[in-house]
């Protein structure tokens, strides 16, 4: 590693908030040679975006180096006069960002801002640059490379801009490329062809990257080596495989721990057991557009249905149909045997009381304007007529259950909790009307890994306290695999396949499943190279969905 | 529903499906359909406010010790007698012909001296030359006031939590918040009674050279585009800060591009709806504005008349001019509309 | 053709100026930053305003410009008054104020400051003033100044009017007057508007779509034009009763200003109906009452105050300018409006009297003082509240 490309040195960085300057990133020292791929990870806030920036000697609105030095190829970043920065930026380092269709500007055609950096740093006439763009395109699989440039950032998928992207980062053949999260806003089976992409691209050119994600299977497809961070400090730095096998921090192992939750098989209901939900061939639609077609599924006493599916695939509109805040054009929704009214508004409150919900985002499903006492005593008084003193001994209770101290808790406003005490007192809400049967929607998916496996187990003890029925909808396979009893997979608005968890992750799948389950990143760092083989490069993403609907 | 960062697509929930772009010109009908039954409507207040009078306008005109005669007289002169719907579709279809009635002045006047009401002035021969001068006045200002207001926005907001910022949103808010008597008394006060360099009073009439209209108008037009710039200027700093918060325009500056370019070729092209829009409602707000500075300065133009109409309650101007008000309001807003739809570059180039 | 040569040679240089400041910064200081990064149009910037620091300077000793001295002075004035009200709010009071105090621009406190005294002038009005407001109490047209020599008189400090009521009276009665009903006006629009828009924003359906196209008619008609259009109306209505007028004046505004009200707190409510926590509280069962008070309304409170003081600033310049017309709050009320348009001829004695010509703009000012520093204090909490998003 003799030949440094970046070399940055006890860099600081501080963000403004109320007035001040608060620490983002405390003193990193990062090194990395020409064509190495380094792999920064951390949860959320732990300021590897900024870091990245700062990389190019960029800083946002808000955000200052106070501290240390950031050299690149000898020239140092920090203390460079702006137009000597601005010759490097685009030519000899590049960006791709985490949303290309909020990056690409929405009045100009892709191949004219892909190349816009060669023209203006000089480095190729318009007319050579084009015609580098469609080759690039075409080696990063986009489909009518000779055409796709000439369109608008909207009329293209999300998947193919941000390929486009990775292509205009290559324009000029940078030496470096930092690519942030770029993979995080795309579903499973798109994620996989990006990152074939990028790998593939970033080899060929021999380029160098810093790839930031909080996905460790991603990371561990993508870099030579790994650094960890938490809140601004680096916890650990190794080579992929070295990291893998032997993490040497707590925090480190800590994150590899959250997979390998996992809980107990549970017995079969009885074949005339009735169950506690069951969704009877139900149609749903928004105005004139159908989005489900024929659902069913029964939920069992004490059981977990995990409803998985990409996005636009119909789970959450299931649960509105549950819940009666859409009701069905078509089919019936039976508790324990009894039909209930489609629209919730017909619904007795002892039926409202014994389907409750539990929100995929913490912090609007809490009413920032109320204490934890006030939010979790209303269904108490709304439902069970307690007040006073019996009322608040029912929320210390509470509070008690999902493990936050109720003297310290009880007063606090939802802006005074963390992401995870905001989810517990909303799942401690649900638990309030003493209910059968709880929708989690995504619960675990705003939640850094750490704090989410402290609420999936939450919830399986819940569950095998008091004879809970759960409908998990999630898109994260790892979570399904943690917690469900049966899965049910969805696309399109129909039911795909059901069935128990290990029939549903034992082949043969239907191949929609197959497709889903073999998308997931594994932690396996020769997984991609594999996977890739086994399915060969034409038979990824869209391509394949096409393939198998064809 | 705010979907956190990099979970976009998947939070956005199951609902938020693809929507087919609409045609361009569909959408432009119909808002063109929208605005023309707005002034439908607007007409059809209009004329009911002004029929919620007490008494009918004959009493109006004549006040309390009319004989019965001279009311009835006037009454069957107007037509008051008969019912009021077929009375506004009559006005409705002479205002679009260009027949707003005659002034209630001149039928009081005609009556009185006992010949035929036909020989007074109408509204339309009335309001026609006020409106001209009107519109020079608008245009004056609106010729001052949009390349200042939107140049001093667009500095304020690259120079954002600058003293030069703070500067002009403190000037802003203070002339936002002043009456246009204020801003006019003390333009009078410092360029026509202290410094005599402009006239204070703009009486304009037919026949005037374009360089002294011009003077004449000038100081009218300088209150109103103090007036003006401010909301402006403030609207356009917000809609440009708001774009260069985007992330292509951190992605241009990654890409190493100078803040010239930055600004002219990827915020530029964004910013003109948002551009277009601030200035139409501008100059609709204008509207409001021309008819205090009018009477201020004397200014012979609708907004005059106007207030002058209200004070006499000559209904008929007072009905005319309103209309005309609100349809100016209408299609100011329907421009901005029509505007801001064309130049958004996803309804251009449907998928 | 002079004046345009003139023009160009100052900003040629002014342009040359700031080139060498430019030039001379990089020499003097071996290319820090600040300098060698500098674009021209920055360097510019510092050269324009170093001129107008100058061309004030300048004015400042000029014999003639006793109004550009007074507002100068004035402008000293309210920035040292601001900035002892901060420092005394960061001392006194609870925990929670000392901590607004602090993170207070001084723009801020001056509007605050301004509010508080205006309120307090407008509910001891009869207390401050020395005459009553419609009493004729002197020689008519008495100069101010206080003067005898002048043609003043040391009991009417700033003068009589036409009729020979005390001026000084008539401007702190037009506190309690213009403000107090500017105030109600602005109450019962919120009231209107606010309950309409909340209600349609929680139920939806059929009555939003309705109330919203009704509402959207009736903001096609300028608010002043429309105000006009009703007070003719309501002219005839009222006959000789002038407080009558008065008061259709009140409720015509507030029912107009209402439908700016109503898309507010439509749009507001609508931004909250869609959140989690109102789902979960309708999905239990709770009635239409428990979800606009106990739900909604605790989280419209920011944007809701920020609406009510430009709101109330509207208002306030929308009767200001009834009254200037001639048809909005009538005599013998005293009102700034009605003062600027009775007091306005003296403004062409300017250069003989100063002091007389300032008293229609004193009115005006009046007005616009108080218009000024709510919007000081609105643009504070808003900037506060986007800020605490972030």
């Amino acid at each position: 590693m003799a030949d440094h490309l970046l070399k940055i040195r006890d860099l600081r960085l501080e963000g403004r908030a109320d007035e001040t300057w608060h620490p983002i990133v405390n003193g990193i020292d990062l090194d990395l040679g020409r064509g190495e791929v380094l792999g920064l990870i951390g949860e959320s806030g732990a300021g590897k975006s900024t870091l990245g920036l700062a990389a190019m000697g960029f800083t946002r609105d808000g955000v200052r180096i106070s501290g240390g030095t950031v050299e690149f190829d000898g020239i140092d970043l920090v203390n460079a006069p702006l137009a000597e920065k601005r010759r490097l930026l685009g030519k000899r380092i590049a960006y791709v960002a985490q949303s290309a269709a909020a990056s690409f500007n929405p009045a100009h055609r892709i191949i004219d801002q892909h190349t816009e950096a060669p023209v203006q740093h000089g480095l190729m006439s318009e007319r050579e640059s084009e015609e580098d763009a469609m080759r690039l395109y075409e080696r990063l699989r986009l489909p009518n490379p000779d055409e796709i440039g000439f369109r608008y950032p909207h009329q293209v998928s999300g998947g193919q801009l941000q390929r486009a992207m990775t292509a205009m980062a290559m324009s000029c053949r940078p030496d470096l490329i930092i690519f942030d999260e770029p993979t995080t806003a795309l579903d499973v089976t798109t994620q996989i062809e990006v990152l074939a992409a990028i790998r593939d691209i970033v080899d060929q050119f021999g380029t160098a990257a810093i790839y930031i994600t909080h996905d460790l299977a991603v990371v561990a497809q993508m870099a030579d080596r790994i650094k960890v961070l938490l809140r601004g400090d680096e916890v650990e730095e190794a080579p992929t495989r070295e990291m893998l096998e032997s993490p040497q921090e707590d925090y480190t192992r800590s994150l590899w721990a959250v997979r390998s939750f996992e809980r107990p098989e549970k017995p079969a209901p009885a074949a005339d057991a009735v169950p506690v939900i069951s969704v009877r061939g139900i149609d749903a639609a928004y105005g004139d557009t159908r989005v489900l077609h024929d659902v069913s599924f029964d939920i069992h006493e004490g059981r977990t249905v995990a409803v998985v599916g990409e996005s636009g695939s119909g789970k959450s509109t299931t649960a509105r149909c549950i819940t009666g805040l859409l009701p069905p054009v078509k089919g019936t929704i039976r508790l324990e045997g009894e039909d209930l009214p489609p629209d919730y508004r017909r619904r007795s409150k002892d039926q409202l009381r014994q389907v409750q919900m539990i929100y995929q985002m913490a912090d609007t499903a809490l009413n920032p304007r109320k204490t934890v006492g006030e939010i979790l005593g209303r269904p108490i008084e709304f439902y069970m007529g307690l007040r006073g003193r019996e009322r608040r001994r029912r929320v210390e209770q509470l509070l008690d259950e999902i493990e936050l101290p109720a003297s310290q808790f009880i007063d606090r406003l939802p802006s005074e909790l963390s992401g995870g005490q905001k989810q517990r007192v909303g799942i401690a809400r649900a638990l309030a009307a003493e209910p059968r049967f709880i929708i989690c929607d995504e619960v675990t998916s705003a939640l850094d890994q750490l704090v989410a496996e402290g609420i999936l187990k939450l919830l399986a003890r819940l569950q095998d306290e008091r004879k809970l029925s759960y409908m998990f909808i999630t898109h994260d396979l790892a979570t399904v695999r943690a917690i469900a009893d049966e899965v049910v997979v969805m696309k399109d608005g129909e039911v795909v396949e059901q069935g128990d968890k290990r029939q549903m992750f034992t082949p043969p799948h239907h191949p929609y499943t197959d497709l889903l389950l073999s998308s997931v990143p594994e932690m396996d760092p020769d997984w991609l190279t594999t996977l890739l083989e086994e399915r060969g490069r034409e038979n990824l993403g869209d391509a394949a969905i096409d393939r198998m609907n064809g | 529903m705010s979907a956190p960062v990099g979970q976009g697509d998947f939070t956005s929930g199951d609902t938020a499906r693809r929507k087919d772009v609409p045609n361009v010109f569909a959408i432009i009908l119909q808002r063109l359909l929208l605005g023309l039954l707005t002034l439908f409507v607007v007409s059809i207040i209009i004329f009911a406010a002004v029929n919620m009078l007490p008494g009918d306008f004959a009493q109006v005109i004549l006040g309390q010790g009319a004989t019965p005669e001279a009311t009835e007289a006037i009454r069957r002169d107007l037509g008051l007698d008969r019912p009021v719907v077929l009375r506004y579709f009559e006005w409705l279809g002479g205002a679009l012909q260009g027949d707003l009635g005659r002034s209630f002045a001149q039928a009081n006047f005609a009556s009185f001296v006992g010949a035929d009401a036909a020989g007074g002035t109408t509204v339309l021969q009335q309001i026609a030359p006020r409106f001209a001068n009107t519109m020079f006045l608008a245009g004056v200002t609106a010729a001052i006031a949009v390349p200042f207001a939107v140049g001093l926005g667009i500095l304020a907001a690259l120079y954002r939590n600058t003293v030069f910022d703070k500067g002009t949103n403190v000037f802003a808010l203070t002339s936002i918040s002043s009456p246009e008597f204020f801003l006019a008394y003390v333009l009078i006060l410092f360029l026509a009674v202290l410094n005599p360099i402009l006239p204070s009073l703009s009486n304009i009439y037919a026949g005037m050279s374009l360089g002294e209209r011009l003077e004449r108008s000038l100081l009218p037009a300088l209150t109103l585009t103090l007036v003006v710039t401010a909301h402006m200027m403030r609207m356009t700093r917000a809609a440009i800060i708001n774009l260069l918060a985007s992330p292509y325009i951190e992605m241009a500056r990654l890409k190493g591009m100078t803040p010239m370019r930055v600004i002219v070729r990827h915020a530029l092209p964004n910013a003109l709806a948002p551009i277009i829009n601030v200035i139409a409602i501008n100059l609709a707000y204008l509207i409001t504005g021309v008819v205090v500075v009018e009477v201020v300065f004397v200014y012979p133009g609708i907004g005059q008349l106007f207030v002058d109409a209200v004070k006499t309650r000559d209904i008929p101007v007072v009905q005319a001019c309103c209309l005309i008000f609100a349809a100016a309001y209408i299609v100011l807003n329907l421009v901005a509309d029509i505007l801001s739809i064309l130049s958004n570059p996803r309804l251009r180039h449907p998928r | 053709m002079n004046v345009w040569l003139w023009a160009l040679a100052a900003l040629a240089t002014l342009l040359l100026a700031a080139y060498a400041l430019r030039a001379a910064g990089r020499a003097a200081t071996a290319g820090a930053p600040a300098f060698r990064d500098m674009t021209f149009a920055v360097a510019f910037g510092y050269v324009l305003a170093a001129a107008a620091l100058a061309g004030g300077v300048w004015l400042w000793v000029q014999p003639g410009a006793v109004f550009f001295r007074w507002a100068v002075q004035f402008f000293a004035m309210a920035t040292a008054a601001a900035f002892l009200f901060r420092l005394a709010g960061r001392h006194v009071g609870t925990e929670a104020t000392r901590k607004a105090f602090r993170q207070m621009p001084l723009t801020a406190a001056f509007g605050l400051l301004t509010i508080l005294l205006y309120a307090v002038t407008a509910i001891f009005a009869d207390i401050l003033a020395p005459y009553g407001q419609s009493e004729v109490v002197g020689a008519v047209n008495m100069l101010p100044g206080g003067d005898p020599a002048t043609g003043g008189d040391p009991a009417h400090p700033l003068g009589t009017d036409q009729i020979g009521r005390d001026l000084m009276s008539r401007l702190i009665y037009g506190a309690q007057n213009t403000v107090g009903i500017a105030f109600a006006t602005t109450c019962i629009a919120f009231f209107l508007g606010g309950s309409l828009g909340f209600l349609a924003a929680t139920i939806g359906g059929w009555l939003d779509n309705l109330l919203a196209r009704a509402v959207d008619v009736l903001m096609a008609i300028p608010s002043l034009i429309f105000a006009l259009l009703l007070m003719t109306i309501a002219s005839a209505w009222a006959g000789n009763q002038q407080w009558q007028l008065t008061l259709y004046m009140v409720i015509i505004i507030a029912v107009i200003d209402s439908t700016r009200v109503f898309r507010l707190a439509r749009a507001v409510g609508q931004s909250i109906v869609v959140m989690d926590y109102i789902e979960a509280a309708k999905l239990r069962g709770e009635g239409l009452g428990y979800l606009i008070f106990r739900e909604i309304l605790p989280n419209a409170t920011a944007p809701l105050l920020a609406e009510f003081g430009l709101r109330f600033c509207f208002v306030f310049l929308t009767i200001a300018a009834l009254s200037f017309l001639g048809v909005g709050i009538q005599p013998p009320l005293a009102d700034w409006g009605t003062m600027v348009r009775d007091l306005a001829q003296f403004i062409n004695f300017a250069a003989f009297s100063p002091l007389a010509a300032a008293l229609p703009l004193m009115a005006a000012g009046a007005i616009a003082l108080l218009t000024v520093a709510v919007n000081f204090v609105v643009d504070w909490m808003l900037h506060r509240s986007s800020g605490l998003k972030d």
